[in-house]
């Protein structure tokens, strides 16, 4: 019953979606004020239907409904009650419910925060959101429907794969989505800038929130992703440039070149047509993204012929999707004139380095996650585009970039002077000479390209800290005022500095990961391995029960010049319903290496394989993410943001605000 | 002793997998060899793990088959090619440079050429007013004089010097 309000929930969005697709846009193109009106109606019925379809799956997964066939495919009644929740969006047709769940989300927060649109580019906008909920509400129903019915119902059902039931993983895909999905309202805002044939500052300053945010989620969902691997696939990697994995990375490269092309569009009014095809290209490489990595056409070209109807769909639904806007794009782009000029030099000819490197390094990607696929299709031999590909194209182009970013924002607005802002970086070359020399001492006769990387960040680290100096005119002006001037800069100005200073950080824990070390032993409980300082003994391994596993548990000893600092427990997991062992790794941690210990398999005669690998600077990786994150969250609590805002401090008298910087 | 020299070894390896320590050969210099070369190779029944990373049967085997090649007096090519034999390109992580992948190896130089280029070309189609402002002369300073003399009322604005471009700078941000 419940499953049914859902599907008919379901159902009826897919009607409301049609209404809120058509009526608005014929309404701005009449300037017809009611019809424009039913977008924003529209948007938030059709998040209350498609929320109450995801609240009757949910029923479903909770209750162990197991007539509904996609309930039986992936849970069960052992399952904890975090997974059968999670496990909702742990299959194909549950995630694409999540996804346009996010969807409507998305322009309902349009459809609420928007009283200060224009009510045609509003109407506009909304109608984008509208077909893109059309197209997957369609997919959904004719294709991937998470609630069609089993007769008679099982008793029980096959459960979830094991490696999915994870807290990491389990909050994975949502972040991702909104992330993906957040891209559609810059996708929407482009579009309808085409249709109206107008982009302003006062269009980058709408797009820009969005975009930053859905930024912050992709950032978030990625190095959860990442983390996931690191700590459950029981060697310690962390990003294996996997089609999965780059299907995520694609547009959040493009994203980030598009947060940064958009400040240009809104300070100086020009990069306007290229900032609209970025925005037309993130959220394309996010549906690409979504149904690439759903479609299972990754794996094999012929994964796509097993189901045609699904793969044809898609193929329909991508070409209708990009073909559409970039014609739109071809045709509309060419009236869009940039105003403001700048000279090569200068923070928009940096903004635009930024956003050819972003751009070459996505397209690079692009082309290695695709290839295999494109030549396999033409004929060609079978092969395989793995890591060093990756590691021997994409890692040179990112090294230019990161030098950049250390210099760009000390370049003024339309002429810069880059002899000056290099001349006022002193402090940064002397960090990087220092960091160069003492990873080449410590590491001597270690991997070279790794102290490299080290330098770079410590490049980018202190670069970003000069300029934040000079920004607030540390030890130039008495400290009182560094500090009045460091309190009244905008937030967006501390966004930066976090977000670029998060990326230094992760650029050290990236090159520093070449520094592991690792052992592996075949020991008895009492014996004991070695690996960097620290010595690891096996005490004991216990069977312990699970919710819905049983565990081999080992208590491992560690000691450092023999005081003991931890014990720590690695698991190896057995989940009889899929017959599948799983590994549990312990990581102990001081932030600036961890120790990662995973236990292998056993004998009868109580031999464990036990790995340990010691991962210096590794924990920044996650580290620099979250803190880029947050500079993304920080720069989008700016004022200029906020609603109504900008309004209000017009009508206040001049002197009330604060004049950034002076 | 021998195997803690090896456990010394592997301390010192830049590197980090999961081979098991029975396959492992007792001439360290081979076994970082052998290492090098699984580390590229693509394990065929998982989904994108190497030969190294992956637990199956199969990596087992390929891991094997490299180490026995080696002992056997392979060079690293020889090793690889024995595998590619064997199980195809597939295998290959780092394919290799041959017409069929010309495109792909070379694409990212060219578009980073090719978009370089077309950002020269754009930003030297624009006019070029703002590069080098015309210094005023006599007839206009004396116009803007008797502009800021008529508009004394108003406060001051600091006329941008190059000190005080940082602060300028001050509106940009992330």
């Amino acid at each position: 019953m419940i499953a049914e309000l859902g599907h008919f929930a379901l159902i009826l969005a897919l009607f409301v979606a049609i209404v809120q697709a058509s009526v608005p846009l014929i309404g701005a193109a009449r300037r017809h004020a009611g019809w424009m009106a039913v977008g924003r109606t529209c948007a938030l019925v059709e998040f209350g239907l498609i929320a109450l379809a995801m609240a009757a799956l949910m029923h479903a997964y909770v209750t162990s409904d197991f007539s509904v066939a996609n309930v039986y495919e992936n849970s069960h009644t052992d399952k904890p009650l975090l997974y059968k929740l999670t496990g909702v969006w742990g299959n194909h047709e549950g995630s694409m419910l999540l996804w346009v769940f996010m969807l409507s989300l998305c322009a309902a927060a349009v459809a609420v925060f928007s009283d200060n649109l224009p009510p045609a580019l509003r109407a506009r906008v909304l109608a984008v959101q509208g077909m893109i909920g059309v197209g997957f509400l369609l997919f959904i129903l004719f294709t991937s429907n998470p609630f069609l019915r089993l007769w008679p119902a099982p008793p029980n059902g096959r459960g979830l794969n094991p490696v999915l039931q994870d807290p990491g993983l389990a909050f994975h895909p949502p972040f991702l989505y909104l992330g993906y999905v957040g891209f559609s309202v810059a996708f929407a805002f482009a579009v309808a800038a085409l249709i109206e044939g107008r982009v302003d500052a006062a269009w980058a300053r709408w797009v820009r929130p969005w975009t930053l945010a859905s930024w912050c989620a992709l950032t978030i969902g990625i190095a959860m992703g990442s983390w996931w691997a690191y700590y459950t696939l029981g060697w310690g990697g962390w990003w294996f440039w996997d089609p999965v994995e780059n299907a995520s990375f694609m547009p959040w490269l493009v994203g980030t070149a598009l947060i940064h092309s958009s400040i240009v569009v809104e300070k100086r009014d020009t990069l306007k047509s290229w900032t609209i095809l970025l925005a037309i290209i993130t959220f394309s490489l996010s549906l690409v993204g979504t149904f690439l990595v759903r479609s299972g056409v990754l794996t094999s070209v012929h994964a796509f012929a097993t189901d045609p109807t699904r793969g044809t769909f898609i193929l329909l639904l991508l070409l209708v999707a990009i073909g559409g806007s970039l014609t739109l794009y071809a045709v509309r782009a060419p009236a869009l004139k940039g105003g403001g000029l700048f000279a090569p030099i200068s923070r928009e000819g940096a903004l635009v380095l930024n956003n050819l490197l972003l751009s070459c390094g996505c397209a690079t990607v692009f082309l290695g996650t695709l290839y295999p696929l494109f030549l396999d299709a033409v004929g060609g031999p079978k092969l395989s585009v793995g890591f060093p590909f990756f590691n021997r194209t994409f890692a040179p182009l990112m090294v230019p970039m990161v030098i950049a970013v250390g210099v760009g924002p000390m370049l003024a607005w339309k002429r810069g002077d880059l002899l000056g802002a290099l001349q006022r970086l002193w402090v940064a070359y002397i960090a990087t000479a220092v960091t160069l020399l003492v990873a080449f001492y410590v590491t001597y006769g270690g991997p070279v390209l790794a102290v490299l990387g080290l330098g770079l960040a410590a490049w980018l680290g202190s670069a970003v800290l000069v300029e934040f100096a000079e920004r607030i005119r540390l030890f130039r002006l008495p400290l009182a005022d560094s500090f009045h001037r460091a309190i009244h800069l905008p937030r967006s100005a501390y966004g930066m500095t976090i977000a670029h200073f998060g990326l230094a950080v992760s650029v050290a824990g990236f090159a520093a990961s070449a520094f592991a070390q690792e052992a592996i032993e075949v020991l008895r409980p009492g014996e004991s391995l070695h690996i960097a300082a620290y010595t690891l003994t096996l005490q004991k391994v216990e069977r312990m029960p699970g919710p819905n596993y049983t565990a081999d548990d080992a208590s491992v000893q560690i000691t450092r010049d023999g005081t003991q600092i931890a014990v720590v427990h690695p698991q190896r997991r057995f989940f009889p319903l899929q017959q599948q062992t799983t590994g549990e790794t312990a990581i102990r941690t001081n932030l600036l290496a961890d120790l990662y210990v995973a236990l292998g398999d056993g004998d009868a005669e109580g031999n464990w394989t036990v790995r340990a690998y010691w991962k210096p600077l590794v924990p920044w990786i996650w580290i620099g993410a979250v803190i880029m994150a947050f500079g993304g969250l920080v720069s989008l609590s700016d004022r200029r943001w906020r609603v109504g805002v900008a309004a209000r401090a017009r009508r206040a008298p001049a002197g009330a605000m604060p004049a950034p910087g002076e | 002793m021998r195997a803690l020299l090896l456990v010394l070894l592997l301390l010192l390896a830049p590197r980090a997998f999961a081979v098991e320590p029975s396959e492992r050969l007792a001439d360290p210099a081979l076994e970082a060899r052998a290492r090098s070369i699984t580390a590229e190779l693509r394990c065929l029944v998982c989904q994108n793990e190497s030969v190294d990373e992956s637990g199956a049967d199969l990596a087992h085997d390929i891991r094997v088959l490299v180490r026995d090649r080696l002992k056997a007096g392979d060079t690293n090519a020889q090793a690889r090619q024995a595998v590619v034999d064997r199980y195809g390109q597939f295998v290959l992580l780092r394919p290799r440079v041959e017409p069929a992948t010309y495109v792909l190896w070379f694409a990212p130089v060219a578009l980073l050429v090719v978009g370089f280029g077309a950002t020269v070309v754009w930003l030297r189609g624009r006019p070029a007013s703002i590069a080098a402002p015309s210094p005023l002369d006599d007839a206009e300073r004396t116009r803007l004089d008797a502009m800021l003399r008529e508009d004394a009322s108003l406060p001051a604005v600091p006329v941008p010097t190059r000190d005080s471009q940082p602060a300028l700078a001050q509106d940009g941000e992330a």
